[in-house]
């Protein structure tokens, strides 16, 4: 149907970064290397997420740690309490993402532009103080330890080489996916919603649907991308799914670039490397840092022309309450 | 039988009454117009058709069935197109993606078929292409479907607004202003526009300022004033309605 050279010539972005993230473990040696590029793996498949809802729907969440804390705390918690099979936990405590996503999303995707940022805000802050709170389950802020590595068979992925290549092919396969999705009829209907509800709605586009499956497709990927974190560091603690975590997630797809789901992964690369750069001249230079880039973003929102203008076009659209007539 | 029948339509917004009881019937391959002056409640009557607000009394009949509050994409599925009067195209998308877009409620692929890239997905891709450049084609825009549709002068963007409208397969086309802000060379292409669309068997209601467009297009002609239908006929007998001239020029000084 197409030929080797077709194929290779859509392709080769995606067969290079799948055989670059592949073959680092041959590469790097050095552990805590290893395991910062595979942190950036499941950074990435939230990315992902947040890049579809942000960029192709064109809808804010500021709340999206809260769907990563949900896998992480799910998944650890049903494999600690209730022994069950860590692979299965993953999946339960995804499907329990998109249920909540589903549930929270039907009242806030009605709301737009400050609102709808608002509303995720406090489900977020919701999410993060019942983790504190609710001692009895998550141990409030000790966090939980003594969660086990995951395996297979006799594969032990707290080995970093192999759980490097576990979490690159899931976020190269959640990469794919989103990719398939921006280029399709869905992904279509949601680049149409995002300039105008109204004209999509018009030509058969069921909006109000769509948003909520972008969203619950974002908090299955957040979700996964929390229960592969929590294996790997074996201990988690409410304060890694804050707020902080939620605006550092967004900023990563601003930096990264809304219009393809290729800027989560510049996104990705940047706010992952970026302070592990910046840690090593001087450890609090890193919350300056993402201060200044934070600025810089909203200080950018006024430009009107040059190269930086859609970028700014596109970030004051996502607060835009009213379509404009 | 009517293509489509409204029975009553009010609508409120609040203390202002846009529309009152509202009734009129369209037939099939009519080219019905829809006139009044600012405020009349025209927009908002499409609005209450298409689905994008819903009536607070009455009843809207299409193709026979009882529509009234059905949402807008059902209404597209059902086989109503429409334009905005301010347009609204998808500017950062091309002007053949804006025209596919129209393919949407004609096609099937969900998340499954767009996820993992099924053959089925493919198909109808290529076929929602073909459809898509054949709606341009109607419009006279297929040697613009490669460009970014923001780019597109006035005249076009309404071209283009239809040719997506049309991508959807309606049998009842409404437009909101076509010719506003067009000029003479660009109403008259317009109009063949138009004409060529009914001839190929989709009935058409148009909201219009250009008096000399309206009369000269249009089978029957409906006039608003503050909400409330106040003439309904032919054009010739619409121009000579003393009502409609008190509505367009103001009471008689007398």
């Amino acid at each position: 149907m197409s030929t080797p050279v077709g194929f290779w010539n859509r392709n080769w972005g995606f067969i290079t970064l799948a055989v670059v993230a592949l073959a680092m473990p041959l590469l790097v040696a050095d552990a805590y290397l290893l395991s910062i590029l595979a942190f950036m793996a499941t950074r990435f498949m939230v990315v992902i997420g947040l890049s579809l809802l942000l960029g192709q729907a064109g809808q804010i969440s500021l709340g999206h740690a809260a769907f990563v804390a949900i896998g992480a705390y799910g998944s650890a918690l049903l494999v600690t309490r209730l022994s069950m099979n860590p692979w299965l936990a993953m999946v339960v405590a995804a499907v329990l993402a998109a249920g909540v996503a589903g549930v929270i999303g039907i009242p806030t995707l009605k709301l737009k532009g400050h609102y709808l940022a608002m509303a995720t805000l406090g489900f977020g802050e919701i999410v993060f103080i019942l983790l504190v709170q609710l001692k009895g389950l998550t141990r409030g802020t000790d966090g939980i330890t003594g969660i086990p590595p995951l395996t297979l068979g006799s594969l032990d992925f707290s080995q970093p080489r192999l759980y490097h290549v576990l979490v690159w092919l899931v976020a190269l396969i959640v990469f794919r996916l989103a990719l398939n999705l921006s280029e399709s009829r869905v992904g279509r209907s949601l680049k149409a919603l995002r300039r105008s509800e109204l004209a999509a709605e018009s030509l058969g586009v069921n909006a109000s649907w769509r948003k909520l499956q972008v969203f619950m497709i974002s908090a299955v990927f957040a979700s996964l991308a929390g229960s592969f974190d929590a294996h790997y560091v074996q201990f988690i603690s409410p304060d890694s799914y804050g707020i902080t975590f939620s605006v550092i997630l967004v900023c990563s797809v601003v930096i990264g670039g809304f219009r393809s789901v290729w800027g989560a992964l510049w996104g990705t690369l940047a706010t992952v490397i970026l302070p592990e750069v910046i840690k090593r001249i001087h450890e609090d230079a890193v919350n300056l840092v993402f201060g200044i880039l934070l600025i810089l973003i909203v200080v950018l929102l006024p430009v009107k022309s040059g190269p930086l203008a859609r970028v700014a076009h596109d970030v004051r659209c996502l607060f835009h309450r009213e379509e404009r007539g | 039988m009517p293509l489509m029948r409204l029975d009553g339509v009010s609508k409120r917004f609040g203390g202002l009454e846009a529309l009152r009881e509202v009734s009129f019937a369209l037939h099939v391959g009519q080219i019905m117009a829809l006139i009044g002056p600012n405020g009349a409640g025209k927009t908002t009557l499409f609005n209450c058709v298409a689905g994008a607000d819903r009536p607070s009394a009455g009843q809207v009949f299409f193709r026979g069935e009882d529509v009234t509050g059905r949402p807008a994409h059902a209404m597209c599925r059902a086989g109503l197109a429409r334009t905005f009067q301010h347009s609204r195209l998808f500017d950062d998308l091309t002007v053949l993606e804006n025209v596919i877009v129209g393919r949407h409620c004609r096609t099937y692929a969900g998340l499954a078929a767009a996820f993992l890239r099924l053959p089925r997905h493919g198909r109808e891709e290529r076929e929602s292409r073909e459809q898509a450049m054949h709606a341009l084609t109607r419009v006279g825009l297929a040697d613009r479907a490669q460009d970014e549709a923001g780019s597109l002068p006035l005249g076009e963007r309404h071209l283009l607004e239809i040719a997506r409208g049309l991508a959807t397969e309606p049998v009842l086309l409404l437009l909101d202003e076509p010719a506003a802000g067009l000029n003479d060379e660009e109403t008259a292409n317009l109009g063949h526009c138009v004409r060529r669309i009914r001839d190929d068997g989709v009935t058409i209601l148009l909201v219009e300022h250009d008096m000399t467009f309206v009369m000269d297009i249009s089978d029957q002609v409906v006039v608003l004033d503050y909400g409330r239908k106040i003439a309904d006929g032919p054009p010739l007998m619409i121009q000579a309605d003393p009502e409609v001239i008190r509505a367009y020029l103001g009471e008689d000084l007398e």
